[in-house]
């Protein structure tokens, strides 16, 4: 009860936070807004030979899945700023378990990811993507999962940083070629020989699976997507819970 | 029991001991402080004690419980002070407070309440829906003791709790300080405040490179140094027949046990060797002379804290 408690405040306290900052929140969702209206209107008349689909609705749901890849990953990370500001003390040393601040971080986390991913949804509806209705709750299934996941990687990176000075690697060489590795804006197929790579990359079955809720499309299989997806938030979640106990503040 | 048992307590970071073969006791309802210059371990002690650091070697033991072993009970015994910064900048303070409250399990009724007593011991009750970073540092400081004390632990650990605070919260942080004492609180501070530990401390560690240097009550560990008697007198000399005397030119210092029954005894001699006196002193002891005698050094500059307080906040 008590561990509940505490991973509803901590969830809550990241909410109040998003709500509260809405320059950022738009700040966030500016460069995939704009990676959806320029791809999808530069690549609309371009010939794929592995794509049935128009380019638009291809697109939108590798955006979407871009959107919560960045918003969770760098949620996870925040836990630095904590670090930095002293606040991850006072979390420290409240009577509640570390597994529950861990899993009260990720779950708020994902909250916000989830969220921002829903206002791509929507926002692209505005330059013509249209989604299956019957998707949109599978989808967000498929949000949650990605989102739990990679708050998880966050996490896990923030208790190996002391400090920002590893942001830009992390951005650089962990988020970039995920995003680029999935087949959020071509067909994995597109890739040759780096195919292979996509598919230990697990962002690429969150593509795929909210692709396939909101299009039908897919490359690998909705069944696939969720297993492993469902495997690697679990994972994730353990593994962030136990680099979090390790930390001294 | 004691209410802190710590035992041949040691901290290594990287083979420097920040801490070495520590060990004191803390009787419940008894304000204990530890009282050093910078580095001395105060914070590293702290920092044991309410289970986020570990220690490299020792048993401390909080409410009974093993700060290690059994750090989750611990965790519910106490509330804590630190020294550095520790609040979400981007929510209000009443925000803080309540965040707070619940973490520690408080229901929306005792919140409420606890909330408006404590913004109104520490004065920051007009501004309590201000969002904190737009708060001053000695308002931020305030918030930190509000939310330390809100939800009413048994054991209170203070990392220089007035540090950059005026005399007048400074002086009503004393006065909760006190109250909590007739409640049946323990509390352990750290300061570098002579003032603050004389005055609210029942007994005193004197601490200095992570070692304990002395530790007992104010009174007694200044009865240790003595008053202190200064002579000044005409022209200057070089020596004089008192044992213990230190001569700077024309003053004469000494400790004496008891100053009143000295004076006069000092003045005769002197006057026998031929020396005219100008002036006679007598003090009282502080912490400070206490230190200085066991250390020979001071425990810290004056108006170096402000300076340290503001380098702090500029992380
Ligand atoms: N995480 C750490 N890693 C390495 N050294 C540390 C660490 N924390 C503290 N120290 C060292 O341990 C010593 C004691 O530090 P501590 O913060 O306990 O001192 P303090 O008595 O609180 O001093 P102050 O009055 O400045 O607060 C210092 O020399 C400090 O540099
Ligand atoms: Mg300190």
């Amino acid at each position: 009860m008590r561990e509940l408690q505490g991973i509803y405040v901590l969830w809550l306290r990241d909410i109040k936070r998003y709500l509260r900052a809405r320059s950022r929140v738009l700040g966030s969702l500016g460069m995939p807004f704009f990676f959806l209206i320029f791809f999808s209107l530069g690549f609309r008349r371009a010939q794929i030979p592995s794509l049935s689909l128009k380019y638009t609705d291809f697109l939108a749901p590798g955006i979407i899945a871009m959107i919560i890849l960045f918003t969770s990953v760098f949620s996870g990370i925040s836990v630095v700023w904590d670090r930095q500001f002293g606040f991850l003390r006072e979390i420290m040393v409240a009577p509640i378990g570390r597994t529950s601040i861990a899993i009260g971080r990720i779950l708020g986390g994902a909250t916000t990811a989830v969220i921002q991913g829903w206002i791509m949804l929507i926002a692209s509806l505005a330059i013509g993507f249209s989604p299956l209705l019957s998707g949109l709750l599978p989808a967000t299934l498929f949000m949650v999962l990605m989102a739990v996941a990679f708050t998880g990687v966050g996490i896990a990176f923030s208790t190996l940083m002391r400090d920002f000075h590893g942001f830009q690697i992390i951005i650089n060489f962990f988020v970039f070629p995920v995003f680029l590795l999935s087949g959020a804006i071509f067909p994995i197929e597109e890739l040759g020989n780096l195919a292979f790579f996509a598919m230990f990359n697990p962002m690429s079955y969150g593509v795929d699976g909210i692709r396939w809720s909101l299009t039908g499309y897919t490359e690998i299989s909705p069944v696939y997507d969720f297993l492993v997806l469902g495997i690697f938030s679990a994972s994730l979640v353990l593994i962030a819970s136990y680099l979090f106990k390790r930390t001294e503040v | 029991m004691a209410a802190i048992f710590v035992d041949n307590l040691t901290k290594s970071f990287n083979g420097f001991k920040a801490l070495d073969s520590v060990s004191f006791e803390v009787g419940e309802g008894e304000i204990f402080g530890l009282l050093g210059p910078n580095g001395a371990g105060k914070t590293t002690a702290i920092k044991i004690l309410v289970t986020l650091l570990r220690p490299s070697s020792g048993n401390v033991k909080v409410a009974g419980y093993d700060v290690v072993r059994e750090a989750d009970k611990v965790r519910r015994k106490i509330g804590v002070v630190f020294q550095e910064p520790t609040l979400d900048l981007e929510l209000t303070a009443k925000e803080n407070l309540d965040f707070h409250g619940r973490l520690y399990g408080m229901s929306r009724e005792e919140r409420r309440k606890r909330i408006a007593e404590v913004l109104e011991l520490t004065g920051i009750k007009e501004r309590a829906d201000t969002l904190v970073k737009n708060f001053s540092g000695g308002m931020q400081r305030r918030l930190e003791i509000a939310r330390g004390v809100l939800h009413e632990p048994e054991i209170l650990f203070l990392d220089e709790p007035t540090l950059g605070l005026d005399v007048q919260t400074r002086r009503k942080i004393w006065d909760y300080i006190e109250n909590l004492k007739k409640k049946g609180v323990t509390v352990v501070l750290t300061t570098h405040y002579i003032e603050e530990a004389e005055k609210l401390c029942d007994r005193v560690a004197i601490i200095d490179l992570g070692k304990i240097i002395a530790l007992d009550t104010p009174e007694r560990l200044k009865s240790y140094v003595g008053q202190l008697l200064t002579i000044e007198v005409e022209g200057s000399i070089s020596a004089c027949s008192i044992s213990n005397a230190k001569i700077r030119d024309s003053v004469i210092e000494m400790s004496v046990e008891n100053g009143e029954e000295a004076i006069p005894e000092v003045v005769r001699k002197l006057q026998s060797e031929g020396i005219k006196i100008k002036s006679v002193s007598l003090r009282k002891p502080t912490l400070e002379d206490v230190f200085v005698s066991l250390t020979g050094r001071k425990i810290r500059e004056s108006g170096e804290e402000w300076k340290f307080w503001l380098r702090m906040r500029r992380r």
